[in-house]
């Protein structure tokens, strides 16, 4: 085999290496970590081509060898199951790298073998990256490289990726295949006699009508396995008659997948019985021991709350004081703007200290808490230990149509919601990320807080805590309902099934972690922070201009056309006006209060009733985020979900608010 | 037969058939849950989610997906996988 210069590559990669490998792999075989290693920061994270799902290109060399490295997605097998299934699949089928890397996990071995039994039937060499044999070692599994080699009669390479070992023999391995310096003949997995038959008449039928550039036995197979994507294919391929004839004879063989997916599992027994020693009965591996005490209802349930408690702690004791040094840093830029411009007009020095600076400052202050919550997403995810939260939190996620995984996601709300919305990109169905997403703004986040901190003593004197506590309780609740709202009625009839690995436990590779951790800070800078800063320059012009200040601005005038909405609520215009600035952050409600009453405390308890507060108080908590949660909910989720999860938020909390003021009122008689 | 459901943990069996749609079929098969491989229930607590032991590898399943999976029940634990 010899390297041709390619030309058909994707356009940013035509700067890169000529030879294109691709990464297969399960879920959980460390293949990330595998990339990371690889790649370093010589990678760029985009998504696939018109998908959700993340695509990670990258660049790695050793001596005089340059290598582009695509990763795809992780799955466990190739039928048109997923999204992910259909990307790394189409990827392997029509830009046909020319080497594809296969990672198995040593310790779950026959497991992770079945995504190779389907690669091999794909028309690219492939070598076997034979991953985590430490982790094997550790729960008493042992793996002979050589004998398995032998057997599957493809390159092995023996790794532990965490640990940096295999990466040189890796990459050797894949400039001999390609200079044609080790052989190649790969066993391939057969179909049981009961099907060979079937599968030569589909073949024979087929064959003409197959399109470029798909091997006609790969999609003969794809066919008797009762692949939705191939079948529908074949089926705007075939002439209709030729179709009924497939038709039928997918008819009489509509279980066939059971026993295709059974021969594989018999070819992958018989390639591995020489090369694995197992442990002996009864012994328990570290995995096995762990998680006696990590799923266990009670005690699993209170490590879950231990480790969750600490990553709050985390934030609390780093985070705060990170978040208020660059705070008092960006006000300190602001200032000197201002002296600076001391001499030029007014609305200047306004601009760059208020807006500018203001809506800058804002966004560097995410990054502590993001930096900390994607920290703990990457350990949790990458020790294994994200898969047993999931299947504690499932029982009360699954009411609401939600998956376990979301339970992290949603929980890191109560800290800020921008993670949270970042965060439900850990989840695998799309239809669960965008229900999380949606869900995710009713969590009430430290700012949300802050206001209710400042709001309710000013009515509620001794009852405030009662009443903040019952606050927080309320958007619990609203969590459920819009999740019943959204799960039974508008999201309605793509429920997926709970099947979820629990893969082994191992060490947290700390180069995953931090380029994850790294990527995701990036990505928020590059993408969000933009966006944030342009709107909320928009929103302070619009809270300064005609005349210089929130008093008489634009933003005032429109407080005052939703005086009407404020009756309603029975509060007085400048409530409303509050409401609307607390769209570029929640503390700003406060910030205009105080701008348009001067001493809010003594005046708020004269212009309105406990009622009323206790209603505008409820709408604050369901309102719509702040503008940094809907722009990254607009990133991850597209601008129609965005704009439904804005529109039932906006009903929610009017409706709720009003409902509470008018309830209120009666009981009270105020 | 058996619904893999109802086993408790520590409790193995053979599996011989699988129900539901296609695309849960399909899935289930490819994490290694074909008739003829043996499972050991590891976690089940009645109700919610349960953890079943197959091929090596621990999955956690909805109750009832797990229904869907039809077994002949061993009285001896299978292989190495321990109870809890």
């Amino acid at each position: 085999m010899t390297v041709q210069p390619r030309t058909e590559l994707p356009p940013e990669l035509t700067c890169m290496a000529p030879v294109v490998i691709a990464l297969a792999g399960q879920p959980n075989v460390g293949k990330s970590t595998i990339f990371n290693m690889l790649t370093g920061l010589n990678q760029h994270v985009g998504n696939w081509p018109g998908k959700t799902v993340e695509r990670k290109s990258g660049l790695c060399s050793q001596g005089d060898s340059a290598f582009t490295l695509i990763d795809l997605p992780g799955t466990y097998s190739l039928t048109a199951n997923s999204e992910e299934e259909r990307i790394a699949r189409d990827f392997i089928v029509r830009e046909r790298p020319d080497v594809v890397i296969a990672v198995v996990d040593a310790a779950i071995l026959e497991r992770s073998l079945y995504l190779l039994t389907e690669l091999l039937l794909l028309p690219a060499p492939v070598i076997l990256a034979l991953n985590m044999l430490d982790v094997a070692e550790q729960e008493g599994i042992h793996v002979e490289p050589a004998v398995l080699e032998a057997a599957l009669g493809i390159p092995v390479v023996p790794m532990s990726a965490a640990r940096g070992m295999g990466f040189t023999e890796l990459l050797e391995t894949v400039r001999k295949l390609l200079a044609g310096e080790i052989p190649y003949h790969p066993q391939r997995p057969t179909i049981r006699k009961e099907h060979e038959l079937v599968l030569g008449q589909l073949l024979t039928l087929i064959e003409p009508h197959v399109p470029q550039p798909y091997p006609a036995d790969w999609v003969a197979l794809k066919l008797l396995e009762g692949d939705d994507e191939i079948t529908a294919l074949m089926q705007a391929q075939l002439p209709p008659e030729l179709w009924t004839q497939v038709h039928a004879l997918l008819h009489q063989h509509e279980d066939a997948i059971l026993d295709i997916a059974g021969a594989r599992y018999e070819w992958i027994e018989r390639m591995v019985r020489a090369a694995v020693v197992r442990p002996r009965l009864g012994q328990m591996g570290l995995t096995a021991r762990l998680d006696t005490v990590f799923t266990h209802p009670l005690w699993g349930t209170l490590v879950l709350l231990g480790v969750l408690g600490g990553v709050f702690g985390v934030t609390y004791a780093l985070g705060s004081p990170l978040q208020e040094a660059l705070s008092a840093l960006i006000e300190a830029l602001a200032e000197g703007i201002r002296q600076a411009l001391a001499g030029a007009p007014p609305w200047l020095g306004a601009l760059l200290a208020d807006g500018v600076m203001g809506g800058a400052g804002m966004v560097i202050t995410f990054l502590p808490i993001l930096l900390i919550f994607f920290t703990a997403l990457a350990l949790l995810e990458d020790t294994g230990y994200m898969a047993r939260i999931a299947y504690l939190a499932d029982r009360v996620m699954h009411a609401i149509g939600l998956h376990g995984k979301s339970f992290v996601p949603l929980l890191l709300g109560f800290g800020c919601n921008v993670p949270a919305v970042l965060g439900s990109r850990i989840i695998e169905t799309r239809r669960a990320r965008l229900l999380t997403l949606l869900l995710a703004p009713l969590i009430p986040c430290t700012a949300r807080m802050a206001v209710v901190a400042v709001l309710a003593p000013v009515f509620f004197d001794g009852a405030a805590v009662w009443v903040s506590w019952g606050l927080v309780a309320l958007n619990v609740l609203a969590v459920f309902a819009m999740g019943l709202l959204l799960h039974r009625v508008i999201l309605r009839g793509e429920q997926v099934a709970f099947i979820m690995e629990l893969p082994l436990y191992h060490l947290p590779n700390a180069r995953t972690v931090a380029l994850y951790v790294w990527n995701n800070l990036v990505a928020f800078l590059r993408k969000a922070g933009t966006v944030i800063l342009g709107v909320s320059v928009g929103v302070w012009a619009l809270s300064y201009f005609p005349h210089g200040e929130v008093t008489g601005s634009y933003l005032a005038t429109a407080g005052q056309w939703l005086e009407p909405l404020g009756r309603l609520l029975g509060v007085p215009w400048q409530m409303m006006a509050a409401l609307l600035t607390s769209f570029v952050a929640k503390e700003n409600t406060i910030a205009t209060l105080s701008i348009l009453y001067g001493d809010f405390q003594t005046i708020l308890p004269q212009v309105m009733s406990p009622a009323a507060a206790l209603g505008y108080l409820v709408t604050q908590m369901l309102f719509i985020p702040c503008v940094a949660t809907v722009v990254v909910m607009q990133q991850e989720a597209g601008t129609r979900w965005m704009a439904l999860g804005l529109g039932l938020l906006l009903v929610l909390s009017l409706g709720g608010g009003i409902a509470v003021y008018h309830l209120a009122a009666l009981a009270w008689g105020l | 037969m058996t619904p893999l459901s109802e086993l408790q943990p520590g409790q193995a069996g053979i599996i011989r058939a699988l129900q539901g749609g296609h695309s849960l079929v399909s899935r289930l098969a490819a994490l290694g849950f074909t008739p003829g491989a043996p499972v050991t229930m590891v976690r089940n607590p009645g109700h919610g989610p349960l953890i079943v032991s197959v091929r090596g590898t621990r999955v956690a399943l909805g109750r009832g997906e797990a229904a869907q999976v039809l077994l002949l029940k061993q009285e001896a634990p299978h292989d190495g996988a321990t109870p809890n």
